[in-house]
């Protein structure tokens, strides 16, 4: 067992909560490196992915005036559509899981699926999986940027005008749902806002509307409520991009941001929490995400005890970290990885709502830990552990805890493992089940 | 957002009132009475302390179900004047008396209704309503409307009998806020199969590693108690299941508030549900759910669509479990997380409300409606104001199906409405 307080214990820390978990040789260099240095490595997002995937490919759906009109003839092409989607889909989630697994930054991987949950928007409605893959961009892109920028991105995004029903959204017949949940859920949190600033919002937004046939927002003046409006105690004719820059602006903004992400990335904790306030006084300066994602890894309490125990991985970071331990890919999971990660409880590009998906105990059900046994017994059969298995029994256990970047494993863990240790793939099976690595 | 969403942490625990009926709301079906009457005496099961073995069932509407568009007061100059194309029509809806109809797709649940098994509590909400998603269903699940209380109703009671994680089942992967208690928590059971992978090695290997350790953290704890409840639920319900009909429906429970879109979800997990209870699992309290009901634009077909959903698999599940002597025991309550805005938005859709009807059915309910019909004129800003708190709802269903006192469980003495 690595003590908690050893370097290499907490900078495996940091790679577990940066990115999805170290390989032995990464760990090797970075402890040679030390913390402060591997954290400026981890978030200089300069650099390129070194992996460079090819981006999946789409092709763009029917408009309604291209499909044929008889009735038969358009429930055929709208069927064909639907499986065209389907498997378009499939490759996304494959694509971004290979991604998570090879990518030679993946601090912006990690990133990319903080943004996913925290502006979370599902394919469920939004169907067209290019939309989809140009949203997860954006959050590639920007996602260690202004947090303003990225929010006023964000909003004019296709996939997030589909979502939060853009279109519907008019003078004189305001729809609120994206007003909503801007303040609730993007900028400020609930409490943070009245009903009043909703209503008002929501006529700012009006007019912005996503058309198929061009593929990009639109502000469509003669939908546009150009009167004006109280958000936020102030009166303006303001538009969309006004209220959000006015909301970030609240003195609850910054305070959100901060806490959403540090309750990501080290332990949950409240907006009212003095480590959350601390950071928050830092980012409110500047809105650079990319700081205070710095200053939560060098925060002395992100490796102290609470935060060390505070996290269970998430799915999607639970199957990225195993493959990319084990060598293996997305397809090693079958043809379709997102069943495997629904099974889990966290398909991407489908929260299961605009609040993203739940943390911590969330995730530990029985159902949740019947599928994580399962997922274990099918990469435990597709790793190649000729390394564990050329090493006595007794000496194994070890070497899987090296191997997964765990410290080491608890009395009733060691117990059960030493059962299994003549058995490598069953001897990794366990291991991937065990709370030691089940935790972030 | 549908919200399930949302941790469940963990909480205190209560009892209370006797069950002694306040004022009766109760009117019977198709009757016209409004007014609430002094009630003489309790009920037979009340004063007998009999049928409190009952079972609870527990169908979540995610989304904020159209309470209008549910139980349709077609009479109702306000209904259609701000519902104009949204709305139905008095020869569209299925009558049930007071001016009120059901939708036109609830016909199976119209027949429960006709045999009076069925009961339509009105107006049920709670005070300052919240219309956030996510806060409204954490107020629901909880049942604390004044405090961010991370246990749910019914956790804070498994957490006061005992470990059997059976005690309360949740169909699908997520675990609702409704079954976490402070140390107890109901089991989450897919609705494929139950069956762990690999041989006796990896199963009591598996065992081994769900023994928590001195000093684990909270967390770590709970990763191996999910394991220790995983062998357990398997073990019995492999046992209680044998020899049944394998059902390989991979479908799961939809929290979300959008839907999954497809084939009916509901229905797999309530034929689950029957199962279990057929074969005498010792669960007390089920939870199902539906998701999709977030219905801001272009309302009408997806609503008709998702009530049509609820209807059929409601009435298979009554249907399956006609003629069994546990299937009497079963009470399905259907709730969401706040109905909608009385006037139709300019989407075709209807924007975040308040109070709506709750749905409570079984061979024990004494159908008919309870609660008065809020008003569709004397409005809280474009909002009915609620005539039933949801607590009292809760409180009949623990004293009269679960048998255990409500106040400390609810924080506070709720009237029971006499449905059971």
């Amino acid at each position: 067992m690595v003590p908690a307080d050893d370097p290499r214990s907490r900078i495996a820390h940091l790679f577990r909560r940066a990115t999805f978990g170290a390989r032995p040789e990464e760990l090797d260099a970075a402890v040679a490196a030390g913390y402060e240095a591997t954290v400026d490595k981890l978030v200089d997002l300069s650099v390129a992915d070194a992996a460079n995937l090819p981006a999946p490919t789409f092709t763009p759906p029917a408009l309604p005036g291209q499909l044929p009109t008889d009735p038969e003839g358009r429930r055929q092409a709208q069927q064909a559509e639907q499986r065209a989607n389907r498997e378009e889909g499939r490759r996304l989630n494959q694509w971004w899981i290979d991604r998570m697994v090879l990518s030679t930054t993946p601090l912006r991987e990690r990133l990319t699926l903080f943004w996913h949950d925290h502006f979370a928007t599902s394919v469920q409605k939004v169907k067209e999986p290019e939309l989809m893959f140009r949203q997860n961009e954006i959050f590639r892109a920007r996602g260690a940027g202004s947090f303003e920028a990225l929010a006023q991105a964000v909003a004019k995004d296709p996939a997030m005008l589909v979502w939060l029903d853009a279109n519907e959204n008019k003078k004189g017949r305001p729809n609120e749902n994206f007003a909503r949940e801007l303040f609730e859920l993007f900028l400020l949190g609930i409490g943070n806002y009245s009903e009043a600033d909703v209503q008002e919002g929501a006529r700012a937004f009006t007019g912005w509307q996503y058309r198929r046939q061009t593929g990009v927002f639109t502000l469509v003046a003669a939908q546009h409520d150009g009167d004006p409006k109280t958000v936020f105690g102030q009166t303006g004719r303001f538009g969309g991009e006004d209220v959000i820059r006015m909301a970030i602006a609240q003195p609850a903004g910054a305070t959100y941001v901060a806490s959403k992400l540090w309750s990501g990335f080290a332990r949950p904790a409240r907006a009212d929490d003095p480590v959350v306030r601390e950071l928050a006084a830092g980012f409110a300066k500047d809105l650079d995400v990319g700081a205070l994602v710095r200053a939560v890894f060098l925060h002395p309490e992100f490796v102290a005890p609470a935060s060390r125990t505070g996290l269970v991985k998430q799915p999607i970071e639970y199957v990225a970290g195993t493959l990319r331990a084990l060598g293996l890919r997305a397809a090693s999971l079958g043809a379709n990885p997102a069943q495997t990660l629904e099974s889990l409880g966290q398909q991407p590009f489908a929260p299961p709502s605009v609040g993203g998906w739940p943390q911590n105990g969330y995730w530990l059900t029985t159902s949740f830990a019947l599928s994580r046994l399962r997922f274990a017994s099918t990469v435990a059969s597709k790793a190649r552990l000729d390394a564990v298995a050329s090493l006595p029994a007794a000496d194994r256990p070890a070497a899987v805890a090296r191997l997964l970047s765990v410290d080491g494993w608890s009395p009733s863990t060691a117990a059960g493992l030493a059962t299994v240790a003549d058995d490598p793939k069953a001897l990794l099976t366990i291991a991937l089940v065990a709370p030691e690595y089940v935790l972030a | 957002m549908p919200i399930t969403r949302r941790e469940f942490v963990l909480g205190g625990l209560g009892a209370g009132v006797a069950g002694a009926a306040g004022l009766v709301l109760a009117r019977q079906p198709g009757g016209s009475a409004s007014a609430p009457r002094p009630s003489a005496q309790a009920g037979p099961a009340a004063a007998t302390g009999a049928g409190k073995d009952g079972i609870l069932v527990l169908l979540t509407l995610y989304g904020g179900n159209d309470g209008l568009n549910t139980v349709i007061p077609y009479e109702d100059g306000g209904y259609l004047g701000g519902r104009t194309a949204l709305g139905y029509q008095p020869d569209q809806v299925l009558p049930l008396g007071d001016g009120l109809g059901l939708h036109p797709n609830l016909t199976q649940l119209k027949g429960m209704w006709d045999a009076r098994r069925l009961a339509i509590v009105r107006g049920v909400g709670y005070p300052n309503p919240n219309r956030s998603h996510f806060r409204s269903m954490d107020i629901w699940q909880s049942a604390m409307p004044d405090d961010q209380v991370v246990t749910g109703w019914i956790g804070r009671w498994l957490d006061t009998t005992g470990a059997d994680p059976l005690r309360a089942v949740s169909v699908g992967g997520s675990l609702p806020r409704i079954f976490g208690g402070e140390k107890a928590a109901g089991a989450a059971v897919p609705v494929g199969a139950l069956t762990l992978p690999g041989g006796p090695a990896i199963r009591s290997a598996f065992a081994a590693v769900a023994q928590p350790s001195a000093g684990a953290s909270p967390l770590a704890a709970r990763v191996s108690q999910s394991g220790h409840d995983l062998l357990t639920v398997d073990d019995a319900i492999a046992h209680m299941l044998a020899g049944q009909a394998e059902n390989d429906e991979a479908a799961s429970g939809s929290t979300s508030l959008e839907g999954a879109g497809g084939a009916n979800s509901l229905i797999p997990q309530l034929e689950l549900v029957a199962r279990l209870v057929k074969a005498g699992s010792p669960t007390r309290v089920y939870g199902v759910s539906l998701g999709g009901f977030d219905t801001h634009a272009n309302e009408k077909e997806t609503h008709a669509r998702l009530l049509g959903d609820v209807d059929e698999a409601v009435g298979g599940f009554f249907r399956s479990l006609d003629g069994s002597t546990e299937g009497s025991r079963v009470a399905l309550v259907a709730y969401s997380e706040f109905g909608r805005r009385v006037a139709a938005n300019g989407s075709g859709g209807t924007d975040h409300g308040t109070a709506a009807p709750v749905f409570v059915a079984g061979a024990r309910v004494k159908g008919g409606f309870y609660g008065d019909n809020p008003s569709l004129t004397d409005l809280d800003s474009g909002d009915l104001r609620f005539t039933t708190d949801f607590r009292s709802v809760y409180a009949t269903l623990l004293e009269e199906l679960i048998g255990i006192e409500s106040k400390a469980a609810l924080g506070g003495p709720f009237a029971p409405v006499p449905f059971l």
